[in-house]
């Protein structure tokens, strides 16, 4: 285990990746609102939902460095949304059905 | 002093420990969070056309503007430990003051927002609003709760960062020791991610 | 981090009780990040707590003595059975066994001087006190206490007049010091294991532990946002839950049962930690199955997740939700099985020591297997339309509730407390107390699985003449059984303040790393940090195994 290097080199992003990110996350954003006018119905949700989690995934893996955190953090946000996402699809069983 | 002076004062530090602790204090923020977002999903599946029309009644131009305002303040908020990685601690307190500066904007369209909204006569327990259909009524429940906490979340991440800047400046952040802005930096992009599924489940259904 | 920041004076022989910090006197507890401290400062707040709900079973008890009234109004029983459940739940079970015993013992249990975060854990001790003032105060403040059943259903716990707010705010604030003591817990596990302590080297009570941080982390903030709206509801009438405004009562049900449920695997998955612990030291063996004992506490606080609506057959849910949830539910009993099927391997051929902590701990094997037997029967949804709401139910959960995690603590502090504070207390009179214990504890539990059966519904204030006898014997069964709490209060405190004094650092023959070590442990709990070269269980300091001293 890697306890011995707490304090050891945090990898460094140059200030351009964070920029690059930003811009993709105001396009997707853009997406998104273009998308919301054109009404497809249930596809238009299951698009904003898309997008959504585009974002949040170029917000975790860059802004919050969890690409390049140990393994152990990203089994752990695996974990949490396994839970929500399994906790949501049980609560669904009792709306979606007679 | 005694060796068991001298060991007192050498503090146990564990960066990655605490980011570990931040990480799985940020899932409990998710799930109580994710226990509103539930609720919105059921009551959205049974009731979407109401949801559609209360939906209008939201001014998307100031969504997607406040949207925007927050993914930038995430930027700056990596922005500032990218600074502080590099030394630069003036740029590191810059960016952690844009980021303030941003939020601050952020709840000032909310402010204005919610006052339109009451001015209209739209809140919860008002007459107008009870005498709207059910699905209404619970879209705009939703809509205060879910934006009310998120909005008491920026107000807790302002006073986050606002700590982190004055650290900064009094130099126990550092070069070589920055993980609590690290931390903060965390729990603020959490505050974004929240926002950035809030936005569309709210301003983009119509 | 560097082996250098562990080492500390080799002199230094203190006990952590004598040790003089940065604060004197009682500052220096109540301040105290120490959390061996921390532990000892539950513990105290725990057995009041604990107190405070026994009073308020006896009362339902004396209440239910006789059909109609016996000694108070509806109103008042209503109050009682849910400042009975709220105190039990939230102050007494839930916190018990990973606050008290978790704090004191996980950090010393993998060789680390302290948890991850020791602010942080005096800070959830607080927290608990400030949310237990809070109940306590809901109790005297206009409005009385709330009437609504621990559940607080929607719609009545928005309609009562009663401190449903309080109670609710006490609630979530007890919540955010489980949660804090949950990612302490997971982080300390990751990160300060002593070198060579690698997961499947571990304590079995650590990876009790470790699963159940994971669930306190997990579910506690669903039930935390769910009574936020139910205050939010009561203050400015939102109405989520309100039919008439369009909300649902049973999403209500939903999302309270998403937490309660895995809550109940909160409670119970330390106490088998703690049976895994000490079976084999009083059976002379090692334990049977490691891995399964591992796997299956993890497999628990999975499974567990998923079975919530077992608790909402009869609201009114579609019948997919039904059966979905009765097969998921029949899935959990397996790694419970598991347990105690190695348990049982590991009891064989061994040397058994009835000694107190060894008799709670069997006492737990059988009492938990009535519950959790108990529990599967309702998880047929036929057998569970007529079964819901009836005192079949309140037998099963204070079985595995009271006879599973009950015992565990007590089997705990039989174990554990003379380490902590090294005083030993009289065997006799905890063998004594245990009997009056157990013996009560049937009484008065195992009529309610009759009377259920036959049609008593819980909660009820008044109940038809067949039930009497029923009721009566399950009274009596209650006196018995605060007579052996009172036995076993008397002796375990009695001990602290003129107990035989010892200082022997292993009197029960344990192989885990806190038989090693002082008794009472110093304040960084090691002179220097152990590396471990052997396998599980077989853990040595000093490459010398520090044997069983007896005390007579």
């Amino acid at each position: 285990m890697e306890k011995h290097d707490s304090t050891a080199e945090h990898k460094e992003h140059g200030y351009g990746i964070y920029i690059l990110v930003w811009l993709g996350l105001l396009a997707l954003t853009g997406v998104t609102v273009a998308v919301a006018g054109i009404n497809f119905g249930g596809i238009t949700v299951a698009t904003a939902l898309l997008v959504a989690s585009v974002k949040s995934f170029l917000v975790l893996k860059i802004f919050m460095h969890l690409g390049a955190e140990q393994k152990t953090f990203k089994i752990f946000v695996l974990v949490a949304l396994s839970f929500i996402i399994i906790s949501f699809v049980l609560l669904f069983s009792d709306y979606s059905f007679i | 002093m005694n060796a068991q002076e001298q060991a007192a004062v050498h503090v146990h530090r564990d960066d990655v420990g605490a980011r570990m602790g931040m990480w799985l204090f940020l899932f409990t923020e998710l799930l109580l969070f994710g226990g509103l977002f539930f609720l919105y999903s059921v009551y959205r599946f049974v009731n979407q056309e109401q949801f559609h029309i209360a939906a209008k009644e939201l001014n998307t131009l100031i969504g997607t503007f406040n949207t925007i305002i927050l993914l930038t303040s995430s930027l700056t908020m990596a922005l500032s430990i990218a600074a502080i990685q590099r030394n630069n601690k003036s740029l590191s307190v810059f960016f952690q003051a844009l980021t303030i500066l941003l939020a601050f904007g952020f709840l000032i369209n909310k402010y204005f927002e919610w006052s339109i909204k009451f001015h209209h006569g739209v809140f919860p327990g008002s007459e107008i609003l009870l005498n709207k259909p059910k699905g209404e009524i619970l879209f705009f429940g939703l809509y205060y709760v879910m934006t009310g906490l998120h909005g008491l979340h920026v107000i807790i991440g302002v006073v986050l960062i606002a700590i982190m800047t004055r650290l900064t400046i009094k130099g126990v952040i550092n070069k070589d020791s920055y993980v609590k802005l690290e931390s903060a930096g965390l729990y603020w992009h959490l505050v974004d991610i929240i926002w950035i599924f809030l936005f569309p489940l709210f301003y983009l259904i119509t | 981090m560097s082996t250098d920041a562990t080492t500390i004076s080799t002199n230094d022989h203190t006990s952590f009780l004598d040790y003089q910090g940065k604060y004197k006197g009682i500052r220096g507890w109540i301040f105290s990040t120490d959390h061996k401290r921390i532990g000892i400062l539950y513990l105290i707040g725990l057995l009041s707590f604990f107190a405070v709900g026994v009073t308020f079973g006896f009362l339902i008890r004396l209440e239910l003595l006789t059909p109609g009234k016996t000694i108070v109004d509806p109103q008042t029983y209503n109050s009682f059975f849910t400042l009975h459940g709220v105190i039990m739940i939230f102050l007494f079970v839930i916190p018990g066994l990973p606050a008290v015993f978790g704090n004191f013992f996980l950090p010393i249990m993998i060789g680390a001087k302290d948890v991850a975060f020791p602010r942080i854990n005096l800070l959830s001790w607080w927290l608990y006190i400030i949310g237990g003032i809070l109940v306590i105060v809901s109790i005297l403040l206009p409005g009385g206490p709330a009437d609504t059943g621990w559940t607080f259903y929607i719609p009545y716990s928005v309609r009562t007049t009663t401190n449903v707010i309080f109670t609710g705010l006490a609630a979530f604030i007890l919540g955010f010091s489980s949660i804090l003591t949950g990612l302490n817990f997971v982080t300390t596990i990751h990160r300060l294991r002593a070198p060579g302590m690698d997961w499947f080297k571990m304590p079995l009570f650590s990876w009790a532990l470790y699963a159940t941080a994971w669930i306190q982390i997990l579910a506690t903030p669903i039930i935390g946002i769910t009574l936020l709206l139910i205050v939010v509801e009561r203050v400015f009438g939102v109405g989520l839950f309100d039919p008439a405004l369009g909300g649902d009562p049973i999403l209500y049900q939903h999302l309270f049962w998403i937490y309660s449920h895995p809550a109940v695997y909160i409670m119970i998955v330390p106490a088998m930690g703690v049976v895994t612990e000490i079976i084999p030291v009083f059976a002379r063996r090692t334990i049977f199955g490691y891995k399964f004992i591992a796997f299956s506490s993890i497999a628990i606080a999975l499974l567990g997740s998923l079975v919530w609506a077992h608790h909402m057959f009869t609201a009114g849910m579609s019948s997919t939700a039904q059966y979905v949830f009765s097969l998921l539910t029949f899935l959990v009993a397996i790694p419970s099985a598991i347990k105690v099927f190695n348990w049982t391997a590991t009891l064989y051929k061994g040397s058994i020591q009835l000694d107190p902590p060894m008799l709670f701990a069997l006492a737990f094997i059988f009492l938990f297997s009535i519950g959790g037997l108990t529990g599967i029967v309702q998880g047929a949804l036929s057998v569970d339309i007529h079964l819901t709401d009836t005192s079949f139910i309140v037998a099963h959960f204070h079985y595995v509730m009271f006879g599973g995690t009950g015992f565990g603590i007590f089997a705990a502090l039989h174990y554990w407390l003379p380490k902590m504070f090294g005083r030993m207390y009289n065997m006799k009179v905890a063998k004594v107390g245990f009997w009056f214990f157990f013996v009560g504890f049937n009484t008065l539990y195992f009529p309610l699985f009759v009377m259920g059966w036959l049609g008593m519904p819980r909660r009820y204030y008044d109940y038809l003449p067949e039930y009497t006898i029923y009721h009566q014997i399950s009274t009596v069964g209650s006196w018995i059984l605060i007579t052996g709490l009172i036995i076993i209060y008397y002796n375990l405190i009695k001990s602290l303040r003129s107990g035989e004094r010892i200082t022997a650092r292993n009197i029960w023959g344990g192989e885990t790393l806190e038989w090693q070590i002082e008794t009472p442990p110093i304040h960084e709990n090691f002179h220097e940090i152990p590396t471990i070269r052997t396998g599980f269980y077989e853990y040595k300091m000093n490459d010398e195994v520090v044997e069983k001293e007896e005390v007579k």
